[in-house]
């Protein structure tokens, strides 16, 4: 059972992999001794300063790390409140904050002799990270992804297939993200002897919402010393947007405990949360058990698992990372939403004025922001990590915003 | 107390023939199938029936078993229904052994205290959760077990010897060996991969060993009943179900489900035979 200790919200998960209630090990035998030993691994490996400065010489020679911290000046004097900065992990090689995490674990895979990957997608953004990685490193790699998907996000299985990786069109169940990751933890079952896992979010059976969380923090830790050089003070608020929650762990972890910075994980509310066609697992789900882990989770009286809905393929998702529901439990992190529409005013303002043509992810982040930075004090300063760029959107955004007439 | 499985295993060893057991999902496609299919199992001469929970996303199953859920989950299935089948089972049979078996969530959902309760009332005799291995015993396994109902552990070819004792720790009834390295419904096992993990298991535990995922044929029944305690079929059954509603014998429906029936009853009573011959 996880203990709280009460001068730290940096102490979780407990040996048993639980964030408070959540997390834990719920995967079938086949899985367990492979999970084992993917924890003995990770244990080793973050102990050992060779692996961590292998991290650092792939993060800073190849990702392009520290990925700047952007102060926004023109959407800044739009809103009129508080000082707004972009940790900009768009500019990240292929595109997003994916390949944080893919090459912490593609290089744990390597330490472990592992030489064959597989990884499940939605948006295409950790399968191409992951697929990058395998190039990089000359392994394997096998990508699942839902069929409509698959459909939704050309550009994206284009990238992937000239990596040299092999995608797995997934049309079991309702042939989305999370049917995706069916089929990757189905086929890891079925190669469990050969195959790495590399799960693209913080969520899954224990080690993985941890390590998820340790690869990603990156973000937060360059966040953290960035702003320190910038203004000389810690943020008032941060925001990020959470489909399972990795970029947005990764940027509040390392300030949960600067309980004087005021956290925001915005999920997305596709048309809205009263239509039921939304991806908020923290604001309309209820706790669960999915994909070997305990969390909030979109589902029935009879504990069915309800399909998500966002115009965000990277958001669609019915579940989220644990840690996420431990800090939405205790209140640490407040999680609101913002809908699909309101998602794409934001985009479409960022485009214009700052020249930057952000993800659909983070456009949630930015579509809530926009409702309160106004009434900040000019004086306060916000973080918003700009996780990924929309070039992958293109597609699926202009149509909708030709429609509403607003090209 | 002798339960219901240890009886009937120790029947079978009396008979020298290992034991048969058959899966089929609760609700597909819908109850009165579910009831009428029970009881033509337990004419064909079954040992044992697993009845499934029903789950959006069971990610142990491969595509015959995630098929057989979502079409009872569409026929309206719930846990409260599937636990009403099986109290109804028990009014028309007292002795057959039954087990439910499933994920955990819908459980969880249901509430472990009220799902033990519920079961131990209607007569169920065991569970086998897919997704709690022994890290996770605590909430759902270990309570079941002091209500009286079996715990069926699975044992899978990953499962080193180093691990069996906590495997087998709350171990009752029986172990299911997962004689494949994969989902239900894939390519069977070799004959001696079976008779190696046999005797791996057999010195850990005293409990009947019983091998399933793969098992398809009267051959491979009466073989891995033959290497083991006992065979289970799930998917090759489930296939006759998922044939008779895709492609329906009659316009109606009750006419349907008698073909249907009579169709899973042929197969199991040549499993049966097999296993007897």
């Amino acid at each position: 059972m996880g203990k709280t200790n009460l001068n730290t919200f940096r102490n979780q998960p407990d040996e048993a992999g639980r964030f408070g209630i959540h997390g834990g090990r719920f995967v079938a035998e086949t899985l367990m001794p492979l999970i084992l030993n993917v924890e003995k691994a990770y244990k080793e490996a973050s102990a050992d300063k060779s692996f961590q400065r292998e991290m650092y010489y792939y993060q800073k020679h190849y990702i392009g790390r520290p990925s700047p911290l952007y102060f926004a000046e023109r959407m800044t004097a739009h809103f009129g409140g508080a000082k707004l900065y972009l940790k900009r992990d768009e500019l990240n090689h292929t595109g997003a904050h994916k390949i944080n995490n893919v090459l912490g674990q593609a290089l744990l895979a390597k330490r472990m002799g592992k030489t064959k990957i597989i990884a499940e997608t939605g948006a295409g953004q950790h399968g191409v990270a992951t697929a990058t990685a395998c190039a990089l490193f000359n392994m394997e790699c096998e990508v699942f992804m839902g069929a409509e998907d698959v459909e939704r996000q050309k550009p994206n299985v284009d990238r992937m297939r000239l990596l040299g990786a092999k995608i797995h069109p997934v049309t079991s169940g309702t042939g989305t993200l999370k049917d995706a990751m069916n089929e990757a933890l189905r086929y890891w079952v079925t190669n469990a002897e050969t195959h790495f896992y590399i799960i693209g979010t913080a969520a899954g059976p224990h080690p993985y919402p941890q390590m998820v969380r340790d690869f990603q923090s990156v973000i937060g830790t360059e966040a953290r010393e960035q702003i320190l050089e910038a203004e000389g003070r810690l943020p008032d608020a941060l925001v990020a947007c959470i489909g399972g929650g990795s970029n947005a762990i990764g940027l509040f972890y390392p300030f949960l405990d600067d309980t004087d910075v005021a956290i925001y994980g915005v999920e997305a509310a596709g048309k809205g949360l009263s239509s039921g066609l939304h991806a908020a697992s923290l604001t309309g789900g209820t706790p669960g058990i999915l994909h070997g882990n305990r969390t909030y989770l979109l589902q029935n009286d009879d504990g069915q698992i309800i399909d998500a809905h966002s115009i965000s393929a990277g958001l669609d998702y019915p579940g989220i990372g644990p840690e996420h529901s431990w800090l939405h439990d205790i209140g640490r992190v407040n999680y609101v939403s913002a809908t699909d529409e309101e998602a794409l005013v934001a985009f479409q303002l960022c485009a214009r004025f700052e020249g930057i043509i952000p993800a659909l992810e983070p456009s949630h982040a930015l579509a809530y922001l926009s409702t309160v930075i106004g009434d900040m004090d000019s004086d306060d300063i916000v973080i918003l990590n700009m996780c990924g760029r929309g070039d992958k959107d293109l597609g699926a955004v202009l149509p909708v915003l030709e429609k509403l007439g607003r090209m | 107390m002798a339960g219901r499985i240890d009886t009937a295993f120790a029947k079978a060893k009396a008979e020298n023939r290992g034991s048969l057991g058959v899966f089929i999902t609760a609700g597909d496609p819908d109850a009165a199938t579910t009831e009428a299919l029970l009881d033509g199992l337990v004419d064909a001469g079954v040992d044992f029936i697993e009845l499934g929970m029903p789950f959006s996303d069971p990610m142990a199953d491969g595509p015959a078993i995630q098929a057989a859920s979502l079409r009872a989950l569409q026929g309206g299935m719930t846990l409260t229904a599937t636990l009403e089948i099986a109290r109804n089972f028990r009014q028309r049979h007292p002795d057959m052994p039954l087990v439910l078996m499933g994920y955990y969530n819908p459980i969880y959902i249901y509430g472990n205290d009220r799902f033990i309760a519920d079961s131990v009332a209607a007569g169920v005799d065991g569970l086998i959760i897919v997704d709690l291995p022994p890290e996770e015993d605590t909430e759902l396994c270990i309570p079941a077990r002091d209500a009286g109902l079996n715990v069926v552990r699975l044992i899978t070819p990953t499962s080193h010897d180093q691990r069996l004792p906590a495997i087998l720790a709350q171990a009752s009834g029986f172990v299911y060996y997962v004689s494949v390295t994969g989902i239900t419904g894939m390519a069977s096992a070799a004959a001696t991969s079976i008779a190696d993990a046999y005797r791996r298991i057999r010195k850990q535990t005293d409990l009947p060993i019983v091998t399933g995922f793969g098992i398809r044929t009267p051959e491979q029944a009466a073989e891995s009943a033959r290497l083991s305690d006992g065979a289970v079929v799930g998917s090759a059954v489930v296939d006759i179900i998922a044939d008779g509603v895709a492609n329906p014998a009659s316009p109606d429906a009750a006419e349907n489900r008698a073909v249907i029936v009579r169709k899973v009853v042929a197969f199991v009573g040549e499993l049966s035979a097999a296993i007897r011959a």
